[in-house]
Parts: C-alpha cells; sequence; structure tokens
C-alpha cells in the first residue's frame, strides 16, 4: 500500500514538472520571436557593418565602426555636460560680479549677459525636435479640416486638386529660397518671439508635410459607408453635427495614416533643410562635422544618422500611441 | 384618408448605355397606421421606392406627398431602418439613439425628457440591457432592435423598413417579427416595408404591394391580408386563410412574375448580397 503511495505522488511530481517544462518549451518560441529575432537581426547588422568598416579607407580615415561610433556617442554626450557646466559657471560669474558692483553702488546697472557657447549635439537634436512638431502641427492645423471639406465637396475637390497634386512632389530645398526671402520681407520685429531660422524650417517642414494629410483625409472622408451618410440626411444632422460625428469618426484610421506619412516626411525634410540653410539642428550638425572633417567627423555624423533614424522611429510610434488612444475600434490591429 | 400618396412615381438612373428605367409609374395610397409590404424579385425597385418615400432619391416624374405636403428631402418624419442595421460603429447603443432624439427633440424636450424617451424606446425593443455597449460588442438582432428603436424615437410619420430583418438567421429573424408585431399594436405605425419573405409579408402586413419585375417595374396587384390581430405565427400556420394568402403571393411571383434571368437561390438567399444584386441591378 504505502509504496502504491509513494510510487502515485512521485508520478504526481514527474508530472508538474513534465507540464512545467512542457509550458517553457512552448513558450520559449514565443519570447525568441519577440525579443530573440530581433536581438539577432540587430548583432548581425553590427558585424557587417564592423567587418566592411574596415574595409573602406576614406580621406578621413578608415570608416568607423559600432565601437567607434559608441565611442563617439560618450564623448559627444560629456561635451554636452561639460557646456552646460560651463554655462552654469558663467551665470554665476556674472551674478557674483553684479553682486559685488552693488555692494559697491546699490545704484550701478546691472546686466546679466547670455551665455554664447556653441550648442551641442544634444541640444540640436533638441531644436530639430522642436522645429519638426512645430512644423507638423501647423501643418495638420491646415491639412485636416481642408482634407475635410474637399472629402465633402466634389466641387472643392476639383478646385483644390490640380494644385495638391502640383506642390506635394516639390522638394522641400526648392521651397527653402522662397520661404527664406518671405520671412525675412515679412516677419519684421525688434523682438523676435522666435528665431527666423527657426521659421524658416519649420514652414518648410510644413509646406512639405502636409500634402499626404490632405489627400489620406479627403480619400477617408469620401469614402464614409453611404449608410451612414444616409442616416445623416434622414436626421438632417447640420454640417457641424456631421463633420464630429459622423465623418471624423469614420474617417480617423485614413487620416492617421496620413499624418504618419506626413511626420515622417517632415523629419526628413527638416534635416535636409536645416543643413542647406545651415539653420541650427541636427542637419547643421551634420553638415558642421562634414566641413570640420577630422579624424572623428565621420563617427559623429554616424551618431547623427542614428540618432535621426531613431527620433524618427519615436515620433511615428507617437503618432501610433495617438492613433490607438482616439481610435473608437479599440479591437483593430494598428501597425 | 389619405396619409401618404405616391402618385405617378417614375425614376430613370443615366447610364453609359443610356437613361434605364426603374419605375413606371408606381402609385400607391397608404392610410395612417397601416402596414404595407413591398415584395418583389431582387432588381424590381423596390428599395427605389422606399428610397424616393424617404427622400433620398428623386422621383424622375411624379412625387410622393405626406399628409398633404410634397417629399423631395430626407427627414425625421420618414425614418429608415436599414438592412445592416447603419449604427454609428463608434457610439454605444443609448448615444446611437440620443443622436437621433436630440436632432428631432432638441427645444420641445428637456435633456430629462429626452434621456427618458430614449431609455424608453429602447426597452421597447428590449434592448435596455445592452444601452451601454458597442454595436461591434452585440449580436447583428441586437443591432437591429437599435436601428429599430432609434427610427421610433424619432416618431417618424411614416416607418420605412429595408429589409430589416435580411441579414439575419431564421430564428433571429422570427423573433424580430414578433416583437415588431408587439410594437405596433402598440403604437400603430404607418410601416412601409420591403421584404423578400412571404411569410413576413402575410404575417406582418394589413397590405402586401407585389411588384412587377424591372426595367420599368410597378405595383402588379395589391393583396389585402384580412386577418385578425394580434397574429400568432404558430396559430396561424395551420390556418386556412393565411395559408391561402401565402399561395397568392408565391403564385404572384414564380407563375406571373416568374423571374428568369434570376440566380435560382436568389429568392431563397434573403442575405445581404441579394441586398446588393438589387442595388446593382437599378444601377446596371
Amino acid at each position: 500500500m504505502s509504496t502504491q503511495v509513494i510510487n502515485i505522488i512521485g508520478n504526481l511530481n514527474i508530472r508538474n514538472q513534465t507540464t512545467k517544462f512542457i509550458e517553457w518549451i512552448t513558450d520559449a518560441p514565443k519570447v525568441f520571436n519577440a525579443i530573440g529575432i530581433p536581438a539577432l537581426s540587430i548583432m548581425i547588422f553590427l558585424m557587417v557593418w564592423g567587418g566592411l568598416a574596415a574595409q573602406v579607407n576614406t580621406s578621413l580615415g578608415q570608416l568607423p565602426g559600432p565601437s567607434k561610433v559608441w565611442e563617439q556617442t560618450k564623448t559627444l554626450y560629456a561635451e554636452h555636460v561639460e557646456e552646460r557646466n560651463k554655462e552654469v559657471a558663467f551665470y554665476e560669474r556674472q551674478e557674483k560680479r553684479n553682486a559685488k558692483k552693488l555692494e559697491k553702488n546699490p545704484d550701478a546697472k546691472v546686466k546679466i549677459r547670455p551665455y554664447t557657447g556653441k550648442p551641442t549635439f544634444f541640444d540640436q537634436v533638441l531644436t530639430s525636435i522642436v522645429t519638426v512638431i512645430t512644423g507638423f502641427l501647423l501643418a495638420s492645423l491646415i491639412a485636416i479640416p481642408v482634407g475635410i471639406v474637399c472629402g465633402l465637396s466634389t466641387t472643392l475637390y476639383t478646385a483644390l486638386n490640380p494644385l495638391i497634386q502640383t506642390f506635394k512632389p516639390v522638394s522641400p530645398l526648392a521651397w527653402l529660397p522662397i520661404v527664406t526671402m518671405i520671412v525675412s520681407a515679412v516677419y519684421i520685429s525688434d523682438d523676435p518671439m522666435f528665431d527666423k531660422s527657426f521659421i524658416n524650417s519649420a514652414i518648410t517642414v510644413m509646406l512639405c508635410c502636409m500634402w499626404p494629410t490632405i489627400i489620406n483625409t479627403t480619400v477617408g472622408v469620401s469614402t464614409i459607408d453611404k449608410d451612414l451618410v444616409n442616416v445623416s440626411r434622414v436626421l438632417r444632422l447640420g454640417w457641424m453635427t456631421n463633420v464630429f460625428k459622423i465623418v471624423l469618426p469614420s474617417s480617423i484610421p485614413m487620416m492617421f495614416a496620413g499624418l504618419r506619412v506626413s511626420l515622417g516626411i517632415g523629419w526628413m525634410v527638416l534635416i535636409a533643410a536645416e543643413m542647406l540653410a545651415q539653420n541650427p539642428g541636427l542637419g547643421k550638425f551634420v553638415w558642421d562635422e562634414f566641413q570640420n572633417g577630422s579624424s572623428n567627423s565621420l563617427a559623429r555624423i554616424m551618431v547623427a544618422v542614428f540618432a535621426i533614424g531613431l527620433i524618427g522611429f519615436l515620433l511615428d510610434w507617437l503618432m501610433l500611441s495617438l492613433q490607438k488612444s482616439v481610435s473608437w475600434d479599440k479591437s483593430a490591429v494598428i501597425r | 384618408m389619405k396619409h401618404l400618396e405616391i402618385s405617378q412615381v417614375s425614376m430613370e438612373f443615366e447610364t453609359p448605355a443610356g437613361p434605364f428605367v426603374a419605375l413606371e409609374n408606381v402609385d400607391l395610397t397608404i392610410a395612417e397606421g397601416e402596414f404595407v409590404s413591398l415584395i418583389g424579385h431582387s432588381g424590381c425597385g423596390k428599395s427605389t421606392v422606399l428610397n424616393i418615400v424617404a427622400g433620398l432619391h428623386q422621383a424622375t416624374r411624379g412625387g410622393v406627398i405626406l399628409d398633404g405636403k410634397e417629399v423631395n428631402e430626407p427627414g425625421p418624419d420618414r425614418a429608415v431602418v436599414f438592412q445592416n442595421h447603419s449604427l454609428l460603429p463608434w457610439l454605444t447603443a443609448y448615444e446611437n439613439v440620443e443622436l437621433a432624439v436630440k436632432q428631432v427633440f432638441r427645444g420641445s424636450k428637456s435633456n430629462a425628457e429626452m434621456r427618458d424617451w430614449i431609455k424608453h424606446n429602447l426597452e421597447l425593443v428590449h434592448m435596455e440591457h445592452a444601452m451601454d455597449k458597442r454595436p461591434s460588442e452585440i449580436s447583428g438582432g441586437m443591432k437591429q432592435r437599435v436601428g429599430i428603436a432609434r427610427a421610433l424615437a424619432m416618431e417618424p410619420k411614416v416607418l420605412l423598413m429595408d429589409e430589416p430583418f435580411g441579414a439575419l438567421d431564421a430564428l433571429t429573424r422570427a423573433h424580430m417579427q414578433d416583437s415588431l408585431i408587439e410594437i405596433q399594436a402598440r403604437l400603430n405605425n404607418t410601416v412601409i416595408m420591403i421584404t423578400h419573405d412571404v411569410d413576413e409579408a402575410v404575417l406582418l402586413s394589413d397590405r402586401i404591394v407585389m411588384m412587377t419585375n424591372g426595367p420599368a417595374a410597378t405595383v402588379g396587384e395589391i393583396l389585402p391580408i384580412d386577418l385578425p390581430r394580434p397574429r400568432n405565427r404558430v396559430k396561424l400556420a395551420g390556418d386556412a386563410q393565411y395559408n391561402e394568402y401565402r399561395a397568392e403571393v408565391l403564385k404572384f411571383l414564380y407563375e406571373r412574375q416568374r423571374k428568369i434571368e434570376s440566380v435560382p437561390t436568389a429568392s431563397e438567399d434573403k442575405g445581404t448580397k441579394d441586398k446588393q444584386d438589387d442595388k446593382e441591378g437599378i444601377a446596371a
């Protein structure tokens, strides 16, 4: 009897362990799929890059591999920290000097001069992000309403479509001189709130990135389910109610597809515009490094390339999250 | 008393091959509180008649007069129950009805009255338990119930139903028909319903309007259904009078208006496909 009981318990134990093992085995592919596959592809990429880079010799020395680029990333960060410390020290010095002056003569005029150090890599990243978001928001503010009215009215669509199709393929590099001239002619102020360079970049981004949103919103609005249009007609919904209750919700998926393309284009355009116009931002950083031509320049440009790519990725992810949060169909697969 | 008058209505659609005459001289007068079914083969223009009454289409000749006024645009006094429910998928059942109620009763009902009215209509179709559910979370029959509640909540003079139960399975359909009988007994609405289902037509209608085949479809025969209400489908199944009405409609459809070019299953399959055929038939 007792041996039988022990046998049964033993069997149970083994069975338990086996099921756990089986679970682990069956889960393993999922974990591998989610983390392993991307990790593996990244590793292969780094190895191929490292191997090929060693083969290429440029006038600026050997093409940097992953390790050199990582080194420069750290250097750029160190430079940023150093620059910030300098700035803090600069203001502290001024304050001390001012305090001394005031001690001697309470009526003395004191001034705090702004720090004029060179913007670091991270400053340039921030400038670019702020610029692209500004340009993109301006573009969306124009593109979404224009897309909605074009989708609702065939007449307006016919009127605006030739203009949209003509301006859509224009390169940012063609817009830039025109924008620059117009901004310097129109934006005149003694105490400008924004730098001209910032406005130039933002407007160029806006001009280049509003088209996909306009076109997608138009298509989304004009392809609303006919029955829903009939519901709106039977209810005699007003124009605004129709737009907000029926048109907008049903065109959200198409609209967001357009917005995501727009933001992607805007980000690419911005880097090119900054490079050409020497406006502050990542594009200028790349150009400056290229002109600088030190042995580290290529590695520093590659850091910028990765930063540009990762920020683009991040911006798209942000749009995706926004789409998920405003989308009414929570079961839809959005990618 | 003339409540709704469809007078000499003809409808032509422009096609690349020249005008296509869908309807010719459709004449029909409907009294207040009457339940009329339109029955006919696919492509005979039933939906076109309904859309003209709804104001969604404009008749090429002739017109529709409701309570002495000509119909020339859609409006909530002619509420439509669409075949595929047509609820806004981003709104809950309650909000879908609310959209209609706010539109119709803004100014004449207070917010609290509107809330009660929305709930009352959802209760009428037995959907009060799923008020806060979105259309994707409820079954096809329940969606159609909400669609009916939305239409009823507008207090229309005429309720237009375009194959309201066509997309539902047989059991759900029977259930919905019973609900409609119950609602009709309480509210006594004027109803025009399109159907492909002979049983449904006989069970629900005061009159069945049988339409000839298109092109140039028109009213073929009108069959008054003189069965006492409330009607019960199980009792009627053995009723001689009921079966005679059924036979009458079947004879019209399959002997006098036999559709030669139609797909053999068309009259059996009352699903969405049939409806699309209907629309394509008009467009072609």
